[in-house]
């Protein structure tokens, strides 16, 4: 059995439920792209997700560490992936911490493969194994040839 | 969810009404508006999607992101007018466990008319927060649609081929409105991804049961590593998959009896210039379904679309 409905019905349903999707829109965090990263209280908490990697995640090695093209496809896919939260030069801002400090740089291949595979859901960083699992680790190659974060300057690719 | 109405096969055809789009210029104005205005404040970055037109992988939008996308699907009608119907998509990653999207419908009738055909709200939440073996997804939806929508984005229920073949001109004045739940769950391994999706709808105005239906995918890209410089034809850019839906009876009648079911190669196409292409050809396989439905679709995504709705009313600034 079905419904007919009146337009009034049906307008007041499209209203309501684009009233509802702005919301979920307004509800979001306003980060912005770019700017000076000043390091927010949050990033201990997401520094501390690294901490959270199993053994046997942290001891795997990055199969593409000898692959001459890892770090510039890596970077490419930085650029495509997460430039947007952890800003163009990795060094962080409001959406994403910076990528350059000593605890990611010191941080095992595996350790970065691992985080990057199941993101931080609550703090809002997506799982990314949607990438395939090269992919990823050209991403890690990329990080792990990053400069500290005092030079601010972007590795030779 | 198709009517008692559309069992009726017309035995004369209804009266040739102009080409019209009845209440959706409001509708299309709204959606060309709004992508047009993502498109002047937000950049762009190349999107990685799955091939997928009806199955749903546990991939959620990015927070902060909209995407907006635009399908069309081609349908041959055995007793009837071939259709094309199209929907305009727009996704937005509200969190990084919570997906929200506006679906737009209508469709043109071949000899017939062109109407809206109604519109859905549709809401995923990831339950867990890491990737396990199985990843599930609740997948929560409205629709307020009338009969007469013909974009297949999901079988279930007794829906057949014959429910479409009911004249425009009697089938839009019948709504439906219904609460589709999904539980979906995938799994990526060694670039693959085995996706499941299960169905299960209840019109909330009427009396019918819950009506139930599948869906299920598996798709790979042509090429695992990324290349060291950006390309258009990269096989890395290509996606391939299959999907295969269709219903399973409601609860009094659970099964594939009076069930229509379609097997549909897929495939799409990431472009580094910000864009997604999907192609999709099905094929019924059984005589309850449309013996062939082309679909395509067009994407882009708009990273950081929050940050500049933000913005724009006086949110924090960098």
């Amino acid at each position: 059995m079905t419904t007919t409905t009146t337009m009034p019905a049906t307008k007041a349903s499209l209203l309501l439920i684009a009233a509802a999707f702005a919301l979920a829109i307004a509800t979001v965090p306003a980060y912005a792209q770019g700017g000076t990263y000043v390091p927010k209280k949050n990033d201990g908490k997401v520094y501390a997700e690294l901490t959270k990697a199993p053994k046997k995640a942290i001891t795997r090695r990055n199969p593409m560490e000898k692959d001459p093209d890892a770090k510039a496809a890596g970077a490419n896919l930085y650029d495509q992936h997460c430039a947007e939260c952890h800003g163009e030069l990795a060094e962080g801002t409001r959406k994403g911490p910076s990528l350059r400090v000593d605890q990611v740089q010191q941080a095992t291949p595996g350790t970065l493969f691992w985080l990057l595979t199941n993101g931080v859901v609550r703090r809002g960083m997506p799982v990314w194994s949607k990438l395939p699992e090269p992919e990823r680790w050209q991403i890690v190659s990329y990080l792990k040839s990053l400069a500290p974060e005092t030079t601010g300057s972007k590795p030779p690719q | 969810m198709k009517s008692a109405l559309s069992n009726q096969q017309p035995s004369v055809r209804a009266p040739r009404t102009r080409h019209r789009i009845a209440d959706g210029p409001r509708a299309i104005l709204t959606a060309l508006f709004l992508f047009l205005f993502a498109s002047a404040f937000v950049t762009p970055a190349r999107a990685q999607e799955s091939p997928y037109i009806v199955t749903y992988n546990h991939y959620l939008e990015e927070p902060g992101s909209l995407e907006v996308e635009y399908f069309s699907t081609f349908g041959t009608q055995r007793g009837g007018n071939d259709f094309h119907s199209f929907w305009a998509e727009f996704e937005y990653g509200a969190t990084a466990w919570w997906t929200t999207e506006l679906y737009f419908d209508g469709q043109t009738t071949f000899n017939d008319s062109t109407i809206f055909t109604g519109f859905r709200w549709e809401n995923r939440f990831r339950l867990l927060q890491r990737e396990h073996f199985i990843n599930p997804v609740l997948y929560v939806e409205y629709e307020q649609t009338s009969v007469a929508d013909k974009i297949l984005k999901e079988v279930e229920g007794h829906d057949v081929e014959a429910d479409y073949a009911v004249p425009n001109a009697i089938a839009r004045h019948e709504h439906n409105h219904e609460i589709e739940t999904k539980l979906l769950l995938s799994k990526t391994f060694q670039g693959w991804n085995i996706a499941e999706n299960t169905i299960a709808t209840k019109n909330v105005t009427g009396g019918n049961p819950w009506e139930f239906g599948y869906a299920i995918g598996a798709s790979r890209p042509l090429a695992l590593k990324a290349s060291a410089h950006r390309c258009n034809f990269c096989r890395e850019n290509f996606i391939a998959g299959i999907e295969m839906y269709g219903a399973l009876g409601d609860r009094y009648s659970f099964g594939l009896h009076e069930t229509s079911h379609y097997l549909a190669p897929v495939v799409a196409w990431n472009l580094p210039s910000d864009w997604t292409l999907r192609l999709s050809p099905g094929f019924g396989l059984n005589d309850n379904s449309h013996r062939f439905l082309l679909r395509w679709g067009v994407s882009r995504e708009f990273p950081n679309f929050g940050s500049a709705i933000a913005r724009l009313f006086g949110g924090r600034k960098q």
